[in-house]
């Protein structure tokens, strides 16, 4: 069973408090400046974006399968088994195809250092390993961000639209969105009015890729008989000629056939 | 002759001294001084043209053996030499430019051992160094031809066919990928250019692209070096780039019509001029012309029309990995200097080198062979002075 983050926007009251735990968790400077920040980046994991009265969060959704785990190459974004989709900076080499390829477009970049790192939320990993909820969820004093088994976390979404239907957008941000996600997105208003795409597909992402890269181990052997038979062949029609003492006249016929 | 000389010279003295600078600044201030790339716009020209197109551009290599060797299109032999060599400067120079892009270049060799299968890019990776060995090899011979040293080129003979088929696999597989990479974004990439059949446009393009700059460097070398490739040859070439130019057609717009793109690209709009431009460029005219018997039979006409094709396919490389991408980042992704004078110092270095090997090696089957046989002979004795040392 993996864990999950549900996010109820109408509980949230903007304190963003999420913000700075997630900064002391991180080891982030955190300030008023950056705070005004409304924007993921570099040094800001999640954010609490203001709209009037209304409120949404912003952080990795954590992907069931992570298209940006399944594009690195070297294996340094994973998907845990608890939910985590967690960062190795030892292996990251820089490539930056995590950050194309995230239909989010969460993995941030340190463009300002020498040696950079991939940043993004991990979800805190070991706070998950140890049994506790995230840094975001623990500090969270309305419970709008709620931290549990995603099935759990399904049913109680699915529940407070049902006893709710007036105060929710009928959707559950997450559940099948690119065949779903460990953050969960309840909300009042429409979830593109903060950013958030609702034409992505209901699929995984990786098996896009994958369709072709698995043909690979076949296509290797084919290849090579097919283009062996042919160098045989085509080598072979020269040998006879030249053993029926002839001169290999293949090519000069073949160019005067061609001859308009 | 000596004006001409002198002003090129000037201008690669220009690129590569712009190009040491940007190096500088990129290598010491890091990605976000030194370009234009943002969390929004991660991967700029340094991929969209030195990587795609200069994969691309080196794709004659494999498809120049495959006809010679594999296929003993024995009137083709003459120009494996001069594309071989191409292949093998491209795909150095491609290592070259991705030790700029890549945020951590010394742990390029990550990929070695630290292997994910299900990533395009780890595939990619093997394939492009697999290949660039296998290009090495295949451009040993000419090297140790002119050093006279026949017993490493009696071993690369016997291994000669083994290694093509090799390199012709590993070719179709990476070609190919350079597309695959961009299968995982269907939400991002306009649809213009996102289909599930990228990896085969990459493919065929690869081809057509390689046919044109075989054309496009022997025209070249008889501007400046005097010596060319028979004219029927060109022709042939010409002759198989009209089916592959024609087969790519047909499929790119079959695919436009099956995912109901066609209406979309009358509509005026920047992804539309764009395409359009690609079009034309790869496609329309290059057709137009070498369908004229009298352009196809004429040097100067497959010249005009190989340029187009390499000019058209560089646009659809940049069309995929730039324009395509623009409206999903909101925004416009323009080159920062420093970008592209390192694009600039590599494809200048590029051409040095290409000029470089041409003058010292025995490349082009134009060359007296009385001539080399004595430089050949000077060499040896140098060598054999020096053997003792």
């Amino acid at each position: 069973m993996s864990k999950a983050l549900l996010y109820d926007a109408t509980m949230c009251i903007g304190c963003k408090q999420c913000e700075q735990a997630c900064a002391t968790q991180n080891k982030l400077s955190y300030d008023d400046a950056i705070a005004a920040e409304e924007r993921q980046s570099d040094h800001k994991y999640t954010v609490v974006l203001t709209k009037s009265d209304k409120f949404m969060r912003r952080l990795c959704m954590n992907c069931q399968e992570p298209a940006c785990a399944s594009v690195c190459p070297v294996g340094a974004l994973r998907k845990t088994a608890a939910g985590p989709v967690t960062y190795d900076e030892n292996r990251c080499m820089g490539c930056r195809y995590c950050m194309v390829a995230c239909p989010f477009g969460v993995p941030k970049y340190e463009w300002n250092k020498v040696l950079p790192k991939v940043q993004k939320c991990t979800m805190c990993p070991d706070r998950v390993a140890a049994g506790k909820p995230t840094a975001c969820a623990e500090i969270c004093p309305t419970g709008a961000t709620k931290f549990g088994e995603r099935d759990d976390l399904i049913n109680e979404a699915q529940q407070r639209i049902r006893e709710n239907p007036g105060q929710y957008v009928n959707h559950i941000y997450g559940l099948t969105e690119v065949g779903g996600t460990s953050v969960l997105l309840l909300s009042s208003v429409p979830f593109e009015e903060f950013g958030y795409r609702t034409d992505l597909s209901k699929d995984p992402l990786p098996i896009l890729t994958y369709r072709v890269l698995s043909r690979i181990p076949d296509f290797v052997p084919l290849g090579g008989m097919l283009l062996g038979g042919v160098w045989w062949i085509t080598h072979r029609r020269e040998e006879v000629a030249a053993a029926e003492g002839q001169h290999p006249k293949g090519d000069t016929k073949d160019q005067q056939e061609r001859k308009p | 002759m000596k004006i001409k000389l002198t002003f090129w010279k000037l201008v690669f003295l220009f690129l590569m001294a712009a190009g040491f600078y940007a190096t500088v600044v990129r290598f010491t201030e890091g990605l976000g001084p030194s370009t234009n790339l943002s969390d929004q716009f991660p991967w700029g020209i340094w991929i969209g043209f030195d990587v795609l197109c200069g994969v691309m551009l080196a794709a004659g290599g494999f498809t120049l053996t495959a006809a010679v060797h594999i296929f003993n299109i024995k009137r083709l032999r003459p120009i494996v030499r001069p594309t071989i060599l191409t292949a093998f400067l491209g795909y150095v120079l491609v290592c070259v430019a991705l030790m700029f892009d890549l945020g951590r270049p010394y742990r390029i060799w990550h990929p070695l051992i630290m292997r994910n299968p299900h990533s395009v890019m780890f595939e990619v990776a093997y394939c492009v160094m697999l290949y660039t060995t296998v290009l090495s090899l295949e451009f040993a011979p000419i090297v140790l031809e002119r050093f006279n040293l026949q017993k490493p080129i009696k071993i690369i003979r016997g291994i000669l066919i083994p290694l093509v088929i090799g390199g012709v696999i590993l070719s179709t597989l990476h070609q190919s990928s350079l597309g695959t990479l961009y299968l995982i974004m269907p939400e991002k990439l306009h649809p213009f250019w996102y289909s599930p059949l990228l990896p085969v446009f990459f493919f065929i393009s690869a081809i057509a692209v390689g046919l044109a700059m075989t054309i496009f460097e022997s025209s070249m070398s008889s501007k400046h070096f005097g010596r060319q490739l028979e004219l029927p040859i060109l022709q042939e070439l010409g002759r198989v780039l009209v089916v592959v130019l024609s087969v790519y057609g047909v499929l790119r717009f079959e695919d436009l019509l099956h995912r109901g793109m066609l209406k979309l690209t009358l509509q005026p709009g920047y992804e539309m001029y764009l395409f359009w431009l690609e079009i034309m460029l790869s496609l329309i005219f290059p057709l137009l012309l070498l369908s004229q018997r009298k352009v196809r039979m004429s040097a100067g006409g497959l010249y005009v029309a190989a340029v187009l094709v390499v000019l058209g396919f560089i646009t659809n490389r940049l069309n995929v990995s730039i324009t395509g991408l623009e409206s999903a980042a909101g925004m416009h992704y323009v080159p920062k200097w420093t970008e592209i004078a390192v694009t600039g110092a590599i494809i200048a270095a590029g051409f040095a080198l290409f000029g470089l090997a041409e003058k010292y090696l025995p490349i082009f089957p134009a060359e007296e062979p009385h001539r080399v046989v004595e430089r050949q002979r000077a060499m040896a004795a140098q060598v054999l002075e020096h053997a003792g040392d």
